[in-house]
């Protein structure tokens, strides 16, 4: 029994230290005075008007989200095929591709960065948004095959089996058997793309360009400079997002997604 | 499908991945090797100041550490809401996953606004005048090391909920009930039954704390840069582009011989698995 009492107690003291620096974000966003001072003495919503007027946010989110449509059609392009193969395949090019596909997630975020800098954008002149879009579909893409892959694996290969038997071309049985059946796995796999791309500094940060940046970039580069409440504004701007979505993933694929690696 | 036509539709991804990744990254590679003139003077050169190997022990150090507090910390947890506290089971993952997917700006951020020169912590430790002026906390190794386990601990608690939830309850109860110790459980059942969740949680957070570029660079700066940090002002500021594809590829080797390092590690702790 003591036992169980220390491990309440644990329990307790790291989702403490989970939640609380949350909390003070969200404090310190409805904080009026200039600097974040804590805990806030008045309450008021001046840095949400804020990042309304100013330009350099909305542009920014603007671009964030533009990114990360690019990358989602083009990893769903490259990915969605794949995904088929890797889980109908039993050929021996199976494991090296996955393996392949999934090495975006190993490979460090600044050197994958980096690397597609220095030997794509610079030697072969692409513009600013082609080298973003090029990194973005890489690190979007291990996860659109995983996801993918795996809500493949629940649609049994016989019923597409018994739609070609029963006279229906290959790519048809895909687009009305299969399709459907994975509708679910490709919205979550869209959405956790999403998510690791509006997010992602490593990468980004090496490839944005004059004029081109996206939301975390300029976060990252205004909290050096101004330390006021404007970036605790858009830190809960973004919780909320992340709530929206983590609902759409628990309906989609389920939270226990992130238990099984 | 036949085989071949189901080959055919993997190529798009292989080239994609082969012409955009693992080219830029094998030419990386034959940029640091000069083969004409002393093929490794360039990884001699960096290594040989002080000011790189600072920072190459730092960032294996910051870590180590930030790995071992992790399992510290999110084994009782992970245990606890696997096998005690299966009713809020999903309000705890939920929980946990959720600052997974928030912004790391954002959760670095968060810590800057809590250990900053007039932060959280400063403000209350001069509020109960247990200091007169603000200590120094962020732009340390220590605030580095504690933005990390904030980023990263999630990554450790989900992987040991998702092994412990397999253990069954019966089981611990049979082995108490025929007199073992509670050591003797933690040792010879729990902690073998979940291993492949530790080794799992392990390499995510160690890579993740060796790789990671926003923590170090908002709650490090200039003062407790680790390789990531190191290899951005090199390529973009100092445009030395040398050795940062020098640091890229220590850092790939890094990343690879820790994980080679945990596999084997946990092989020998439990061969079977």
């Amino acid at each position: 029994m003591k036992n169980n009492k220390l491990l309440i107690i644990s329990l307790i003291a790291v989702y403490l230290f989970l939640i609380s620096p949350l909390i003070i974000i969200v404090l310190s966003a409805f904080n009026e005075s200039e600097f974040l001072a804590f805990p806030p003495e008045n309450y008021s919503l001046r840095w949400f008007y804020r990042i309304f007027e100013s330009e350099m946010f909305i542009s920014a989110f603007q671009n964030s989200l533009l990114l990360s449509l690019f990358g989602a059609v083009g990893s769903l392009l490259v990915g969605l095929p794949a995904a088929y193969s890797l889980s109908r395949t039993k050929s021996k090019w199976r494991q090296p591709a996955l393996s392949l596909f999934l090495s975006p997630v190993i490979i460090p975020g600044v050197v994958l960065g980096f690397a597609v800098l220095k030997h794509i954008v610079i030697p072969l002149e692409i513009e600013t948004w082609t080298g973003l879009a090029i990194g973005h579909v890489l690190i979007m893409l291990p996860y659109v095959i995983r996801v993918i892959v795996s809500s493949l694996s629940n649609v049994p290969i016989e019923i597409e089996e018994a739609a070609v038997s029963l006279g229906s071309t290959r790519m048809h049985a895909f687009l009305v058997v299969v399709l459907p059946n994975i509708q679910s796995g490709i919205l979550a796999a869209c959405l956790l793309a999403f998510i690791t791309s509006l997010n992602d500094v490593p990468v980004t940060i090496f490839l944005t360009g004059p004029g081109v940046t996206t939301l975390p970039i300029q976060m990252l580069s205004y909290v050096e400079y101004y330390f006021d409440p404007t970036v605790s504004a858009i830190s809960v701007l973004l919780m909320l997002l992340t709530i929206i979505i983590m609902f759409l993933i628990e309906a989609t694929m389920g939270l226990s997604f992130f238990t099984k690696k | 499908m036949s085989n071949r036509s189901l080959t055919i539709l993997l190529i798009p991804g292989v080239l994609v991945c082969t012409a955009l990744l693992i080219i830029p990254l094998f030419l990386l590679l034959i940029d640091t090797i000069p083969v004409l003139k002393d093929p490794f003077h360039l990884y001699q050169e960096f290594l040989n100041k002080t000011f790189h190997q600072k920072i190459l022990f730092r960032t294996i150090k910051v870590a180590l550490l930030t790995t071992i507090i992790c399992v510290i910390l999110a084994y009782p947890c992970a245990f606890y809401i696997a096998l005690k506290g299966k009713r809020y089971k999903s309000i705890f993952i939920v929980i946990a996953v959720f600052p997974l997917l928030l912004s790391p700006v954002v959760r670095s951020f968060a810590w800057m606004v809590i250990i900053g020169k007039n932060g959280f912590i400063n403000d209350l430790l001069i509020w109960l005048r247990i200091i007169e002026k603000p200590i120094q906390l962020l732009y340390t190794e220590f605030a580095v090391v504690i933005g990390l386990t904030y980023l990263f601990l999630p990554l450790m608690i989900l992987p040991l909920v998702g092994v412990m939830e397999n253990i069954e309850e019966d089981l611990l109860d049979s082995a108490k009930s025929l007199g073992a110790s509670s050591n003797g459980v933690f040792f010879q059942l729990i902690l073998p039954l979940s291993s492949s969740g530790l080794l799992v949680g392990s390499i995510l957070v160690f890579t993740g704390s060796l790789t990671a570029y926003t923590t170090p660079r908002l709650l490090g700066g200039d003062q407790a840069m680790t390789l990531s940090t190191l290899i951005y002002q090199n390529a973009m500021t100092l445009f030395d582009w040398d050795t940062a594809s020098v640091i890229a590829i220590i850092m790939i080797l890094t990343t690879y011989l820790v994980m080679k390092l945990i596999g084997a590690l946990a092989n020998r702790m439990n061969p079977d698995t």
